[in-house]
């Protein structure tokens, strides 16, 4: 199918009746070289969202009956994705891998304190791992906002989780769609290659809708809290 | 709760706070101001997501083997038992949001605070060198001499409330400052004001007296 496509673009290069003779080698390799980008974009396919609820199961099952089946397959998910995460952000191998470990106990010991009506478990297990990183890396605390109240007796509506699982994969999908260069803007600035002042925050993305579904389970805890 | 507030972070904060890469004196400041804000704090989740979708997508020449016997290390971290979490202190009446309190050791009554003039007090926090936070308690009705500033400082109100020639911030409320805002802020005549301050630079002041205190008051 992408191979399909990729055929498809370079043909258009070669028949393309606007360019005619002024076609010129150089510019030719570099539409085959953004063809060949955009064909490996595609490649990096979001999870979708029947996979998140699956991994939303599993943390509910280690929080529930410490099953250690669960654990094993989002360990092997993420883990290494985790450990690639801190070896971008600067970590060498060796302090990736002991922080590795710590980030996937924690997600075992506070998987109870995890709530998918506003978090997928891929965003959840990255603040893990970004927390752990400024304690290890930059060795400073990372000072966190109140806990709003909860607790497994306070089950989110599933309605509610479906939702906001659906809405990370199309950020995701749209993610895995920008262009190169835009994207690895982004990779950057999470890796914490940029500062805070070279950080651009219009990402084009569609964060509008998450956050508003959010606010809602937000508001929903402040309302239990009362 | 927290819809009375007006002033609110920009999006480059809550992103880099997200991505982990702001001061911990900037940390401090965010994480106490979407104690107190919703809005914010859904906001900056929303960054968290993005943050995990750049995680979930890395490249499969980013991804890095484990090390051989990885998992059962884990499980052997896991058998260990869990770090103690630490005790929560929910006060629903405090002045400070839980971030600060974590700093100053109590609310408002643990505060140090030290005289900087004029029934000025602060107390500076703890934090790493590449920024400083700071509380400030400003008197009610007092002027804070004229002021411009150097690099990003921003000032969030704990209590009471302030006005500069523009504004009126009341608890929650930041003010984000860069060197081209030059101003006057003064304390609402009601209470005394108590602000959270963060800099990555020291302000300046413009009139003698103050820029000597500044010298060696470390304002």
């Amino acid at each position: 199918m992408h191979l399909q496509r990729n055929h498809g673009m370079l043909a258009d290069v070669e028949i393309d009746p606007t360019l005619g003779d002024a076609v010129s080698i150089p510019a030719m390799v570099a539409k085959a070289a953004a063809t060949s980008m955009k064909a490996r974009q595609r490649q990096v396919t979001p999870k979708n969202a029947a996979t998140r609820l699956l991994w939303v199961e599993h943390v509910a099952r280690i929080r529930d009956h410490k099953d250690t089946q669960a654990f094993a397959e989002l360990f092997g998910h993420f883990a290494p994705r985790v450990k690639g995460f801190l070896i971008n952000s600067g970590a060498d191998a060796s302090l990736a891998e002991e922080c590795t470990q710590d980030v996937m106990a924690t997600l075992w010991n506070k998987a109870h304190q995890f709530d998918a009506s506003r978090a997928s478990v891929a965003t959840w297990i990255f603040t893990i791992a970004r927390n752990r990183k400024i304690d290890l890396l930059r060795r400073q605390r990372r000072p966190e906002p109140e806990d709003l109240t909860w607790g497994p007796e306070e089950e989110p509506d599933q309605a509610d989780v479906l939702t906001l699982q659906q809405e990370t994969e199309l950020l995701g999908a749209a993610l895995a769609d920008l262009p190169h260069a835009q994207r690895e803007l982004i990779e950057k600035a999470y890796f914490g290659d940029l500062t805070h002042s070279e950080i651009a925050a219009e990402t084009g993305l569609p964060l509008g809708t998450i956050k508003s579904r959010i606010r809602l389970a937000l508001d929903r805890l402040r309302h239990a809290m009362k | 709760m927290t819809d009375n507030i007006k002033h609110h972070l920009n999006d480059a904060v809550l992103m880099a706070y997200s991505a982990g890469s702001l001061p911990e004196a900037f940390n401090l400041m965010v994480a106490a101001h979407l104690s107190l804000c919703d809005a914010c704090r859904a906001r900056a989740e929303s960054f968290d997501a993005l943050g995990g979708e750049v995680l979930e997508q890395l490249e499969s020449a980013a991804v890095a083997a484990l090390r051989p016997g990885s998992y059962e290390a884990t499980l052997a971290l896991i058998a260990g038992g869990p770090v103690a979490e630490k005790t929560r202190d929910d006060l629903p009446c405090a002045v400070l949001p839980k971030p600060l309190r974590d700093y100053v050791g109590g609310d408002l009554n643990a505060v140090r605070w030290k005289p900087v003039g004029m029934g000025v007090k602060q107390a500076i926090l703890p934090t790493s060198k590449d920024a400083s936070a700071r509380l400030l308690l400003i008197p009610a009705g007092t002027a804070m001499p004229d002021h411009g500033h150097h690099g990003t400082e921003m000032t969030m109100v704990l209590q009471g409330a302030f006005q500069d020639e523009d504004d009126y911030f009341a608890r929650g409320d930041v003010e984000i400052a860069d060197s081209d805002l030059h101003h006057t802020p003064v304390a609402d005549i009601h209470e005394d004001c108590i602000c959270l301050a963060v800099t990555d630079a020291p302000l300046q002041f413009d009139r003698l007296i103050p820029k000597i205190a500044q010298r060696f008051l470390r304002i």
